[in-house]
Order: C-alpha cells, then structure tokens, then sequence
C-alpha cells in the first residue's frame, strides 16, 4: 500500500507489516494503526508512523542499547491485550522528543511502546510506578546528568 | 460528576464488574482499592496527563536532520 509520511515523503510498505493500536496512544487516541519505518540506514532511529495521518508519527529507539539496565516489567494486561505468548516476539521501543541542540534530546522511559511482533500489535505501556521519567536526557553527557535520579 | 460520600471499608460498584474501596483515610490522603477487570487500564491521572504531554510533544518534532548529525559524529 501507498503511504504518505511525515518524514520519508511517499512509500510503498506491505500491509502485513501495519500495526495495531487497538486504543491508540495517549493523546492519539484515534490513531489505532502504525508502521514502524527504519529513518535512515545505520542510525539507531525508527518513525513509528500513523497510516492514518501522515503528520502523527514518532521518533523511536530500542532503549537497551541506549540506557544501561532499563527493564520494562509488562503486566498480565499488555500480555493479554497484545496476545503474547513467546518473550522473543517482543519489541520494545521508546519515544524521544527531539530537541535543538541534540543533546538536549529526551527519551520517555516511563511509556515504552510494546509490539508483539508475532500478532503485529502495539500498545504504549505506562509504567505507574516505574523509577523512569517521561523526560530521561538520554544522550546527555555524564558530566551534565547530575539533574538526574 | 457525580460526588457519593463514603466511610472506611464503604465501596462503590461502577458498572458489573469495577468496585472502588475506601481503604484508609490519613490526614488529607486516602487510600482506594480498585478492583476492575484486566483489560481496563488504572492509573494515576497526573501520570496519564504527563505521558499524554509527552506524546504531544514527541509528535511535534518538525525535522530529523538533528538525528543524521547525531549519525555522522558517532561514526
């Protein structure tokens, strides 16, 4: 199918590889199916993109390799509403808000975005009561982290 | 909206199957149990409001030209 994106222009993508966002995200409510496009080849960076509206769409990183010991604990509920059934089949990814200069870029770790693969379904899981910020200055120099906790 | 007053232990039943429980009241906090099914999400509304302001703010990024020079200094 013809997509139209926000940052990539018009693609082609299969329509097997959309995702469904059975509720949408918190404050896309309406928008209830993705792609997830990589941005460009041998970056770190994805755009989970609205098929719907071509302006919705979301910078995203896996955040293993970026925060060291993250871990993203998922509730009976996620593993009931996106079916899982094999740890392997799931990805994991977080949004970053982009922000001039780069550096001051974020990262929400507190709501990872959580795609089982295997049944091409996505929701964004809020962690209540995670130690991890909807703001974690995820490329940060150490030096300059000594606002975090 | 609908305001019900409500002691210690006393519950309320919002449709068939979500009950709210007063379990304690200490000073001006109290504390609710909240049994619902698995499928309805519970949370804390300034924790919902914050990922909501996040997600806004996420969506708003207007070039990714930021991110390739992040690339090129990497490499």
């Amino acid at each position: 199918m013809k997509l139209e994106t926000k940052y990539q222009g018009h693609i082609e993508v299969d329509e097997k590889t959309v995702l469904m966002f059975e509720k949408g995200i918190p404050a896309f409510e309406t928008e209830t199916s993705f792609v997830l496009l990589p941005l460009e080849e041998g970056t770190p960076f994805l755009v989970l993109q609205s098929t719907k509206t071509p302006e919705v769409a979301f910078i995203v990183i896996n955040p293993f390799e970026f925060v060291p010991g993250y871990e993203v604990k998922l509730p009976d509920s996620t593993i009931e509403a996106l079916e899982i059934e094999k740890p392997e089949d799931v990805a994991t990814f977080v949004m970053l808000t982009v922000k001039e200069p780069f550096n001051d870029t974020t990262a929400n770790l507190q709501a990872p975005v959580i795609i089982n693969a295997n049944k091409q379904k996505g929701k964004q899981l809020l962690m209540s009561n995670s130690p991890y910020e909807t703001k974690h200055a995820i490329f940060k120099e150490t030096v300059t982290t000594k606002g975090e906790k | 909206m609908l305001v019900l007053s409500r002691k210690i232990q006393e519950a309320i039943q919002i449709g068939d199957d979500i009950e709210l429980k007063i379990i304690s009241i200490e000073g001006d906090q109290v504390k609710i149990g909240i049994d619902a099914p698995k499928h309805v999400e519970i949370h804390r509304k300034e924790v919902y409001l914050a990922i909501q302001e996040e997600n806004s703010a996420a969506a708003k990024t207007v070039s990714v030209d930021v991110l390739k020079g992040f690339v090129q200094t990497k490499k």
